[in-house]
Parts: structure tokens; C-alpha cells; sequence
């Protein structure tokens, strides 16, 4: 049997509410969006309902603590085919035992789930320390990006702490949303680019006057900083791998 | 200010501030609650890493280089014939500002080389907190060095400004020091570090009765040694090290390979390669000692005083004590769990959490992140292999090194490859 779900969370938890409601048996959860009819399988559509979904998540809330209701949420961030399958077995497991499952690293919901939300909070780090703003001529701070899963909801508040003295958009390319903090706070954007427009690095004309400078001030720390007897590729790809180098300021030769 | 001069001046004090490998930002806690710039974030932010491998989460650099004391090992020594330069106040303000704006890094680390004497450089280094925290609404980490012989007043306030300070012990034991740096001593260095300890403590003590103290140093303060240009051993260090994290509460300890930067004949010559490997199995020991409680005399001793090469400390321990060996993955002390080869910190709490659902299975403890190829020669689960003999600790040792390849060894044979 294949539930299928329209990959929204509500729509997730739904399908947990579901399978509960009719006891199917062995089922694997799958999004619409990869779902491949199978000849002799049973499907199942699973059709998002709010108020079953904030049940089985008041549901959780009652079993887990805030650590793992925070593992389950940036599993589902993951946006990773099979992580929803884990997601919705993980859930059921909860829900059929005692109250402390969730320790049991034993059960492979268990540790996929922690093994998701442990990639998912290394990518949020890495935007943490990898975005770079550039200022441009009216004054807002700018990056654009393409993280590997959807962070930009784990990162809205560190960011809106520390820069909240300055306004600043942070815009994920590859999903087509972003954040731009108006001194009060955040809200969700969506940027139509017109043709032509480099949209990870804004032409230099839209930039600050100052913002050249500061830039080359930045990549001639980052090269004083450095210790050439010591030299370890490496060790330097591994800690700022090359898909990252996009971003960093410091990597850009002019 | 003219951009190529700031250009030049950010070269020069950048350069000459680089051999402090202190680079942490955490630990601090000042949170962003006058709508000004920045918030720390506990576990700290690298926000890049330079081409060897080291991160960078600060800006770090010297108010100056000019400097009236003349030790071997630092570049910044006055007989050393270097291009000197000095920083304004404004313009360490204002790149700090806004590289931090940028989100390029996650504060300042100053230091600085003494001019005049101590007061007089620490009240310029106090000066520049004082600007960015009060007239700047700055709450990112600033890391700032503590001068050795500034007057008890200055630090005292200097420590409600910064986050973390610190103050190099530069060599491991006095001789060495003396060896190289005959104006310092052991306790120029000891003398603040006790008195901010001191401040830290009582400070902490007043937060029980009053709700509201100051801030002072909240992530503490540390320490760095220079490996390698004299000739102490392992335990001499790391003898010290211990010494210092129970007497004055350090956060770290920091371990440098010396980088040969002198002609001088008292120490490596130029060009010899930084003793990398030592100072990563220092950095284990020093991790052995603070998260996986083992005593300093259990690794390094009369019998054993410089740590091996080929292996780290940690499996060395293990080879060293089979009579511990093998233990029970279902049965045993966190504490013990702790000590296996090829399981850290998180393996050792996951699997005690683990067992208590049922017993553990090698497939479960290599999902769980065992590295079981190690751990495997020192523990027993349920469907553990019969052992038909007792092997030695070395038999042991051989079987490791066999099928791991140690980063260090670059490809060193000149062997032809035929098949």
C-alpha cells in the first residue's frame, strides 16, 4: 500500500492521522511529486486537512520534547524523497509506544531521523557563517543563495537578531523565496528578476560606494590570515566545500 | 582615510597577529537587546577558513606592531627588521562595523604589540571596546588580550567590555621561556590571569544574592603555548596545560607548532616544517582530558613522556591497559563506553540510551556511528564473533595500522606501483 501526500507538512501529518483512522497495514509514504503508479500496488491519496493535522501535531507535542519536535520539522526541510516515508513511520512509532521512543537509536526511524536533522542544522550553520551580504546604494544588505535543503526558516531569527540595525534580504535562488527584514520584521518575499539581472551578485553599479572596498579589504585579511607553511587543501575543502565557494566574498578573484 | 594606507596597515597587523591560533567565538552570551548590531551565538560561527586549514570567526589583528620587548619567537620582536604600523581607534571601529555587517565575521580579536608600556596599551585596546560598545551599539564577540603588568583597574574594566580574554604563556615551562624571551616570566602571566579569575568568581558569587551584575568576561579567558622551539616534552606541556585549566579555569589552551621565523640558533632554523602531527596529538590529549575524563598521569608519564606517533593518544591508552579490555557494550559504565577506541562522545551516549530498548547488535552500533573497525578489537555485543585467543596490546596495534592510512604519511615510496 502507497499513501501518497501532496509534500506539505499538514499534508504529512494527515497522512499519520489517516493510516490511524484505517489501520492498513505495511504502508510507504510517498510525495505526489515522485510518485510512479505501480501495476499491482494499492494507492492511496491522502487529502490534506488541517484540523487532523494539528491534532497529530498536538499529538506530538504531547510525546516529544522540543528537541526532537525540532528533529522531525528540519527532517521534513530535508525535502528528501525518502526522509518523508522515515518522517511518517517515525511519527507512528511514536505515537504506538510509551512516552521515551524516541531515544531508542536502535530503530532505523529513529536514527534516519537524527541523521537528516543533524544535515539539515550543518546546512543552516553553513549559511550562518557562508552568506555574505553586499550592500547596495539604497542601503539594504543582499545575498542570495541556493542552500542544499530549504533552511531559510531556521535561519530567519538568528538573522533577525543579529543585523537589526540594518535592512537585508536573503533570497534562495533554487526555491524562489526569501526573507527581507524591515527593521521590524520579516516577512516572505518573492523577487521577479528580469532577464539579464545576475542574481547572486548584483552589478556593481547597484552597490554602495564603499561596498568595493570593503570587499577587497575582507579578501586581503582573508590572504594575510593565512600561514603558508601550514598549507592544507585539504583540510580547506573540507571545511568550506567548493559549492559553497560561490558565495564567499574571500573566493571571488576580482 | 585613504584606502591604500588602511589597505597597507590591514596587511601588516593582520600578518603579524596570525600566529595566536585562538580563534573561538563561543561562549558568549550578550544578546542583541538595544536594537543595536549583532548577538553571539553560543557554539560560535566560523564564517571561513584560510587555505591551511584554519578557521577564521574573527577579525584578527594588532593596534600595532611597534613593540619594546625583543623575544625570538614573535615577528613583531624590536631587533626584527619588519615594516611597523599602527591602527587609529576609529579605523579598527569602523572595519570591524562593517566587516561584521557584511556577516563576514563574528567579531574582533585585538592584540597587540607594547608601546610605551603596558597601561598605555591596554588603556588604547580598552578604548577601542569601550567605542564599539557604547557609542556603536556593538554586542558581537571581542576577543581582547590582557597585557601583561596593566594596572589592575584597566583590566578590571577592560573585562566588562570583552567576552573572552586571554594572555600567552608563549613557551611551556619557565626555562624555556627565559631561554627566549630573558625580560618575561611564567608569572607576568599568571598574575592576571589569577585576578580576572578572581573577578569572574566573585562576580558570580554577587549573582546568587543580586539579580543584575555586570557582565565580565562570560566566555572566559585562555591561554597559548608555542610547541616545538624549545625542546620540552609532551608531558612538560601538557603537565602545564592541566596545571593552568584547574588552577585559573580556562576555557582552552591553544597548542602552535612553532613556524620558523628567525635565524636565530637557539631554534629551528627557517624553512623546517611546523610540527603539525605533535600538535594534533596534543590537541587529543587535551580533549581526552576535558570531555572524555582521563587524567593527564594516564597518558603521559615517566614511563611515557612523549605521546606516540603513529597512533593517538587514545588508542594508545587502550594498547597500553588491555586488562580493561574487552568491554561490554550492554553492560558497561557511560564512563568506560567513553574510553573505547572508535567511539566519542555522542556513539557513547546514544548507546546507552539505546540499550535500554534491547540489547545492541554490530549493525545497530555501526548506524549509530561506532567506528566499528577500531572498536571492534576492544568490545563484546550480542553477536560479537567468538574470540578463539587473547591478542596483545601490539598484535593489536599492527592489526589498526594495517588497514587505516594516517593523513600525515604523504605517499612516501618510491616504490613502483605495477599492478
Amino acid at each position: 500500500m502507497t499513501y501518497i501526500f501532496d509534500g506539505s507538512l499538514p499534508g504529512l501529518l494527515t497522512a499519520v492521522f489517516e493510516w490511524f483512522e484505517r489501520k492498513p497495514g505495511k504502508v510507504m509514504l510517498k510525495s505526489i511529486n515522485i510518485f510512479q503508479p505501480e501495476a499491482f500496488a494499492e494507492s492511496f491519496t491522502v487529502l490534506t486537512a488541517s484540523e487532523k493535522a494539528d491534532r497529530v501535531w498536538a499529538g506530538l507535542q504531547k510525546k516529544l520534547k522540543k528537541d526532537w519536535l525540532r528533529k522531525f520539522y528540519c527532517s521534513y526541510l530535508s525535502e528528501i524523497p525518502e526522509a518523508y516515508n522515515h518522517l511518517f513511520h517515525f511519527a507512528c512509532y511514536i505515537f504506538q509506544n510509551p512516552a521515551g521512543a524516541e531515544s531508542n537509536y536502535g530503530n532505523e526511524n529513529v536514527i534516519a531521523l537524527s541523521k537528516y536533522a543533524k544535515s539539515v542544522e550543518r546546512e543552516k550553520h553553513r549559511m550562518e557563517a557562508f552568506i555574505r551580504f553586499q550592500k547596495t546604494g539604497d542601503g539594504m544588505f543582499y545575498a542570495g543563495i541556493d542552500p542544499d535543503f530549504n533552511v531559510l526558516p531556521l535561519i530567519s531569527n538568528h538573522f533577525k537578531n543579529r543585523y537589526a540595525d540594518q535592512q537585508w534580504i536573503i533570497y534562495d535562488l533554487k526555491r524562489k523565496y526569501g526573507l527581507h527584514y524591515n527593521l521590524i520584521n520579516v516577512e516572505e518575499i518573492t523577487i521577479s528578476f528580469t532577464n539579464g539581472i545576475n542574481k547572486a551578485n548584483p552589478a556593481a553599479v547597484l552597490m554602495d560606494e564603499k561596498e568595493e572596498l570593503y570587499a577587497a579589504l575582507w579578501k586581503d585579511y582573508f590572504k594575510s590570515a593565512n600561514i603558508v607553511a601550514r598549507k592544507n587543501t585539504k583540510l580547506h575543502v573540507q571545511h568550506v566545500p567548493k559549492r559553497y565557494w560561490k558565495y564567499l566574498t574571500e573566493k571571488q578573484l576580482t | 582615510m585613504s584606502f591604500d594606507r588602511i589597505r597597507e596597515k590591514l596587511n601588516i597587523l593582520a600578518d603579524a597577529a596570525k600566529y595566536d591560533v585562538s580563534c573561538s567565538s563561543s561562549g558568549g552570551t550578550r544578546k542583541n537587546d538595544n536594537k543595536g548590531l549583532g548577538d553571539s551565538h553560543s557554539s560560535g560561527i566560523c564564517h571561513t577558513y584560510t587555505e591551511d586549514g584554519r578557521c577564521v570567526s574573527l577579525l584578527k589583528i594588532l593596534l600595532t606592531n611597534h613593540c619594546i620587548y625583543d623575544c625570538l619567537f614573535c615577528v613583531s620582536r624590536k631587533s626584527n627588521d619588519v615594516k611597523r604600523a599602527a591602527f587609529t581607534v576609529d579605523e579598527v571601529v569602523e572595519l570591524t562595523m562593517n566587516f561584521y555587517r557584511r556577516n563576514y565575521i563574528e567579531g574582533l580579536f585585538l592584540s597587540s604589540g607594547i608601546f610605551k608600556n603596558a597601561d598605555f596599551t591596554m588603556e588604547r585596546l580598552l578604548l577601542v571596546c569601550k567605542k564599539l560598545r557604547l557609542e556603536q551599539n556593538y554586542n558581537g564577540y571581542i576577543h581582547l588580550k590582557t597585557i601583561p603588568g596593566a594596572s589592575d583597574e584597566l583590566i578590571k574594566e577592560a573585562g566588562l567590555y570583552a567576552d573572552r580574554m586571554s594572555i600567552n604563556l608563549e613557551m611551556p615551562t619557565e626555562v624555556g621561556l627565559k631561554l627566549l624571551a630573558p625580560e618575561k616570566s611564567h608569572a607576568d602571566v599568571i598574575k592576571p590571569l589569577d585576578f580576572v579569575n578572581k573577578q569572574m568568581i566573585q562576580l558570580r558569587d554577587e549573582k546568587k544574592l543580586i539579580k543584575h551584575v555586570p557582565k565580565f568576561v562570560p566566555a572566559g579567558q585562555s591561554t597559548q603555548m608555542v610547541i616545538g622551539a624549545t625542546p620540552e616534552s609532551d608531558k612538560d606541556i601538557m603537565y602545564t596545560a592541566n596545571a593552568f585549566y584547574k588552577n585559573f579555569a580556562l576555557k582552552r589552551v591553544y597548542y602552535s607548532g612553532y613556524v620558523p621565523i628567525s635565524n636565530d640558533t637557539r631554534m629551528p632554523i627557517l624553512g623546517t616544517q611546523p610540527p603539525l602531527l605533535r600538535e594534533n596529538r596534543l590537541y587529543q590529549t587535551d580533549w581526552l582530558m576535558r570531555f572524555y575524563g582521563f587524567k593527564v598521569q594516564e597518558i603521559l608519564n615517566d614511563a611515557n613522556p612523549n605521546l606516540d606517533v603513529d597512533i593517538d593518544p587514545k588508542l594508545s591508552w587502550a594498547i597500553r591497559n588491555m586488562q580493561h579490555f574487552p568491554v561490554d557494550i550492554n553492560t558497561a559504565d557511560y564512563k568506560m563506553i567513553l574510553r573505547i577506541p572508535g567511539i566519542g562522545v555522542m556513539s557513547a551516549q546514544k548507546i546507552v540510551q539505546a540499550r535500554k530498548f534491547g540489547k545492541l547488535r554490530i549493525d545497530q552500533l555501526k548506524k549509530i556511528g561506532v567506528a566499528y573497525n577500531r572498536a571492534k578489537h576492544f568490545i563484546t555485543c550480542v553477536d560479537s564473533p567468538y574470540q578463539m585467543r587473547d591478542y596483545q596490546g601490539t598484535q593489536i596495534k599492527a592489526f589498526i595500522l594495517a588497514e587505516s592510512q594516517s593523513k600525515y604519511l604523504k605517499t612516501d615510496s618510491n616504490q613502483m606501483i605495477l599492478f
